[in-house]
């Protein structure tokens, strides 16, 4: 397993590591069977993200892109932070092994979740701006465990 | 403590000690003869072949006759398992018995037999890693061609009752094969006495090179051969013979056998310091598999709330290499099949560690990685929301 030299600063010295008490959008997606999991907390104040932390339970890729996630989102706008891809954070990490393209998608659906929370807590259906949330947006078509489970 | 390197990834590989190089280099330099030829230089090198033969031999208290190199532990155990289903197969017999925690050279290897029409009865191991000899033979049928079973397994250490299964075989006439590439050079093994039909041992994982294995096959017992060709080794396995790694396995495998003793007693003393420190410096985590029936240089342990490939970036960044079974490290999104089948759940069985301990290794070096270990696995702990959860449900339970 190859990682860039940014995911491995990312995974070792991760950005916005931590909770927010005053947290007004909070999102988790993945699963702990299949091996990771990511919690996003959002601090949302007049359309901009002000503050942003993340807490991940998963590989050195699954901490690197949570990690890469917050930094591409935080003091952007709403607008720009519903625009984020997982192609993005895999860009800014200087590529990802092909294994762990996987951990990507989840920082993407981790960062939707958390607004599509802060859209809920204003009394705004979040479906027609985040999109669909799946249940469980975890790639794990290629994961027996989550058959089994 | 200063940083330090610290290799405890043995039944990875291991490195090839000083006294095995020197018995290859004359093999590797003017004693590049081949062992078929007719000339001097030639029958130099068949007379350290059969030494290296009569070394092995002695070591796993066999018959020179009944020792036969590859190229590799998982050739041999190819060899065995579909040599002694070919061969069983021509009597009507159809059936093949093993564990549901071997190494992927005979899992796969069943498999494949599997779709070629074979039945293969998968025993379950129990939450200690082990299975009993009663299994074996409640599982042994009339059409049964063969029984393999794992000496010790290479992901938690366990060691299987090994004489016990033999005698078990021997007894209904069903041929028996080892996996022993874990155990040879930790434990002592008597194929005489231990009942034992064919062992498959692996140089690299006792201070040998890779590339270089051994099937130590009974006399009198008939399987198919697998690598077609010349007539080395009488007939049953061709291919011109690697003799320089040969030459290291055979050293390796004699200094192994001579000290097995006091390598076992120094493995066990740092291994279990290992477990104890851990276990009492470290909350919710659990050591993998049987604590009595293990291997002296091996120890697997699960970290609840972590996952293991961050774990093992985080201890090779402090110059520990280990190995984890985690989905990440397994290759898949799966976590080892070993750990899900002494029933560790899918979550935890992501957060384990494998740490494995060889000849060069110190005292000091376990102390470096039980002073390294615990603050790896707070950090890792304190950004796990899995972990946040844990430590929220015990607040709950001790309130409640």
């Amino acid at each position: 397993m190859l990682y860039s030299e940014k995911v491995l600063d990312h995974f070792s010295n991760p950005r916005n590591v931590g909770e927010l008490s005053d947290a007004n959008g909070v999102g988790e997606v993945g699963n702990a069977v299949c091996g990771d999991i990511m919690k996003m907390y959002l601090k949302i104040e007049n359309g901009m993200i002000q503050d942003v932390k993340f807490k991940t339970f998963g590989c050195g890729a699954a901490i690197a892109t949570s990690s890469m996630a917050t930094e591409l989102i935080k003091g952007k706008s709403l607008e720009d932070a519903l625009k984020l891809s997982n192609q993005a954070v895999i860009t800014a990490l200087d590529g990802l092994p092909p294994a762990k393209i996987h951990c990507s998608v989840l920082a993407e659906q981790a960062v939707r979740a958390a607004l599509a929370d802060y859209y809920r807590r204003q009394g705004i259906d979040p479906e027609p701006i985040v999109g669909k949330l799946e249940d469980d947006p975890h790639h794990c078509e290629s994961c027996s465990s989550c058959a089994n489970h | 403590m200063e940083k330090r390197f610290v290799y405890a990834d043995h039944s990875a590989t291991t490195p090839i000690s000083k006294p095995v190089l020197n018995a290859m280099l004359p093999y590797l330099t003017e004693g590049y003869g081949n062992p078929s030829s007719i000339y001097s230089k030639g029958r130099e090198a068949k007379k350290a072949l059969e030494s290296a033969r009569e070394q092995v031999a002695e070591a796993l208290h066999a018959k020179p006759s009944e020792i036969y190199f590859t190229s590799c532990g998982t050739e041999s155990d190819n060899w065995a398992i579909k040599g002694a289903a070919a061969a069983g197969a021509r009597k009507g017999k159809r059936h093949l018995i093993t564990t549901n925690f071997e190494h992927h050279a005979v899992l796969h290897t069943m498999q494949m037999l599997e779709k070629e029409g074979f039945e293969v009865t998968y025993l379950p191991v129990d939450s200690q890693g082990l299975i009993t000899a009663a299994q074996v033979r409640e599982a042994i049928r009339p059409d049964t061609a063969l029984v393999s079973i794992m000496y010790a397994n290479n992901e938690i250490g366990t060691i299987l009752p090994i004489p016990e299964i033999g005698a078990v075989c021997r007894e209904a006439r069903v041929p028996f094969h080892t996996d022993a590439v874990q155990a040879v050079g930790q434990v002592a093994i008597d194929v005489g006495v231990q009942q034992i039909d064919m062992l498959s041992l692996s140089g690299h994982k006792l201070n040998a090179p890779k590339g270089v294995g051994v099937l130590y096959l009974r006399s009198g017992l008939a399987i198919d051969t697998f690598m077609h060709g010349g007539a080395q080794e009488r007939g049953r396995r061709a291919g011109t013979e690697n003799l320089a790694s040969i030459m290291g396995l055979a050293a390796a495998i004699t200094i192994a056998s001579f000290q097995i003793e006091e390598r076992a007693a120094r493995r066990t003393a740092m291994r279990d310091r290992l477990i104890d420190g851990i276990l009492a410096q470290i909350p919710r985590c659990r050591l993998n598999g049987s604590r009595e029936h293990r291997l002296p240089g091996s120890l697997n342990i699960s970290f609840e709330g972590i996952e293991g490939e961050s774990l093992l970036l985080l201890l090779d960044m402090k110059g520990i290499c280990a190995s984890s079974g985690s989905a990440c490290t397994s290759g898949s999104l799966d976590p080892s099949h070993v750990l899900l089948a002494i029933g560790l759940p899918h979550e935890i069985a992501h957060g384990s560690l494998r740490l494995s301990l060889g000849d060069e290794n110190t005292m000091e070096d376990v102390e470096y990685i039980l002073e390294i270990l615990p603050p790896i696995i707070e950090r890792l702990r304190s950004m796990s929301p899995v972990w946040e959860k844990l430590m929220a449900e015990q607040r709950a339970q001790s309130v409640g």
